[in-house]
């Protein structure tokens, strides 16, 4: 089931690629970054890797909450959500 | 004449003027950049960045222009690449990491070669717009054999296009041998025959899929001859179809990262010695430049100019460069030193820079 979600990405981003913050319907924080990439393709290679998974050092947080398994990225949303895209400490 | 330099916090070019040689720009400072190539063909410049938190990436800058970001060789979906994607042993993910090699392929301008980690090898025929992988390396046998080295994955860091027939293409794998293909990369065969590894057991210690050329250069006025700066040797092959020869003569250690050959002179070689291979600094903490004129009957230590105390630089496999004359080097290293000769390594100028770790160094027009 959709949920409306804000997406909101790093700020650090922004050095190198266009990161909009849009409101989204989506089921899933991926369905959410693919609404994002619809508009921005370039930021695809930003945050996921060739195979499609959340790059190593991209961290995901859903409501303030980090999610650290690769699976996470495809796990159902139970309600209307803030999604951040964060930079990982790992990984500078 | 340029001199372009890749570092871990950015891409500095040098230009040549009459007070010397002087930092004309930095591009992307804080980026580390892992390679860089200058294409004399449409007079573009290249920077592969490999970015702590989103990816490689490739960025490309015309004559006058801005740097504008090009598509990075990505490899293609598991699931759509069925079989052929199987992993080499130690192999963890199917996603490319690092840019490492950048080449020209041919005459036509934007046709370029690409070795990436994991060990792969590209091809883009629109400067950077788009890429392929070369399916018939990924896909050959000989690829399950190899392994990692210094990284964890098999990594592909040379490519030696030949100057008159294109299509005849030698890349160095990290740790996998040295590959031949005649048919501008349709079909691929190790030709690291005769080239001795002193890591694995001594039944294997000639396997050409276990070697690990750390780079290997080709002589462009002499194009049947390569050098190799291996793990544990210097090695060369002085004519096509015939074994490499281990070269045992380099004083100080025959270990070390970076090689360059002359451009018209096969029998000129320049190395960086280095104590090998767990310590990793200079013997004697002193800098010193190996060179070869004589296809390595015989070599000359080259100090003028150089540290001679408490120097601790390593130089990577990218961070020896020779111009097209034959005459003027440089090198950088990983404690952010640049020298450059004019007189063949004779004698170093030291440019005087603390820059950061140095990646790869080289010439421009």
């Amino acid at each position: 089931m959709a949920f409306r979600v804000q997406v909101r990405f790093t700020p650090q981003l922004r050095r190198f690629v266009e990161a909009p913050e849009p409101e989204v319907h989506a089921d899933t924080p991926r369905a959410a970054l693919e609404a994002v990439f619809a508009d921005e393709p370039r930021l695809r290679s930003y945050l996921l890797d060739d195979q499609g998974e959340l790059r190593q050092h991209v961290a995901l947080f859903v409501d303030g909450k980090l999610l650290r398994k690769a699976e996470d990225l495809d796990r159902e949303l139970e309600q209307e959500c803030e999604i951040h895209f964060m930079q990982a400490l790992s990984g500078g | 004449m340029r001199l372009n330099v890749a570092t871990r916090k950015g891409l500095f070019t040098l230009v040549r003027s009459a007070d010397g040689w002087q930092v004309e720009d930095h591009s992307f400072p804080g980026d580390p950049v892992t390679m860089t190539l200058w294409d004399p063909r449409d007079r573009s410049l290249y920077a592969a960045l490999k970015l702590g938190h989103y990816g490689p990436k490739l960025q490309r800058r015309e004559a006058g222009g801005e740097w504008q970001e090009a598509a990075a060789p990505a490899m293609p979906p598991e699931q759509e690449n069925g079989a052929v994607t199987e992993l080499s042993p130690g192999q963890e993910n199917t996603s490319v990491t690092e840019l490492w090699a950048l080449e020209c392929a041919g005459s036509e301008a934007g046709d370029l070669w690409c070795g990436t980690l994991p060990g792969a090898l590209f091809r883009s025929r629109d400067a950077g717009a788009s890429w392929q992988m070369n399916q018939a390396l990924w896909d050959h046998p000989g690829r399950q054999q190899w392994f990692g080295g210094g990284a964890d994955e098999p990594a592909i860091h040379s490519i030696c296009v030949h100057p008159h027939k294109p299509a005849e293409v030698v890349v160095g794998v990290s740790v996998g041998g040295v590959w031949q293909s005649d048919d501008d990369g349709g079909s691929w065969r190790n030709i690291a025959q005769g080239m001795r590894a002193a890591y694995v057991p001594e039944e294997q210690q000639f396997d050409a899929d276990v070697q690990d050329p750390h780079l290997v250069v080709r002589c462009a006025g002499q194009p049947e001859v390569l050098w190799s700066q291996h793990h544990n040797g210097i090695f060369r092959r002085a004519a096509v179809g015939a074994d490499w020869e281990e070269i045992t003569t380099a004083p100080l250690s025959s270990f070390g990262f970076a090689v360059a050959v002359h451009p018209s002179d096969p029998a000129r070689a320049w190395f960086l010695p280095a104590i090998s291979d767990e310590c990793r600094i200079p013997v004697d903490a002193a800098l010193v430049v190996n060179r070869t004129r004589d296809a390595g009957a015989s070599f000359e230590s080259l100090r003028r100019g150089l540290p001679q105390q408490h120097a601790y630089d390593l130089v990577f496999r990218h961070a020896l460069a020779i111009d097209d004359s034959g005459e003027i080097l440089a090198f950088g290293s990983t404690c952010g030193g640049l020298w450059l000769s004019e007189d063949g390594g004779e004698q170093w100028q030291d440019l005087g820079l603390r820059l950061p770790p140095v990646y790869c160094v080289r010439f421009a027009g």
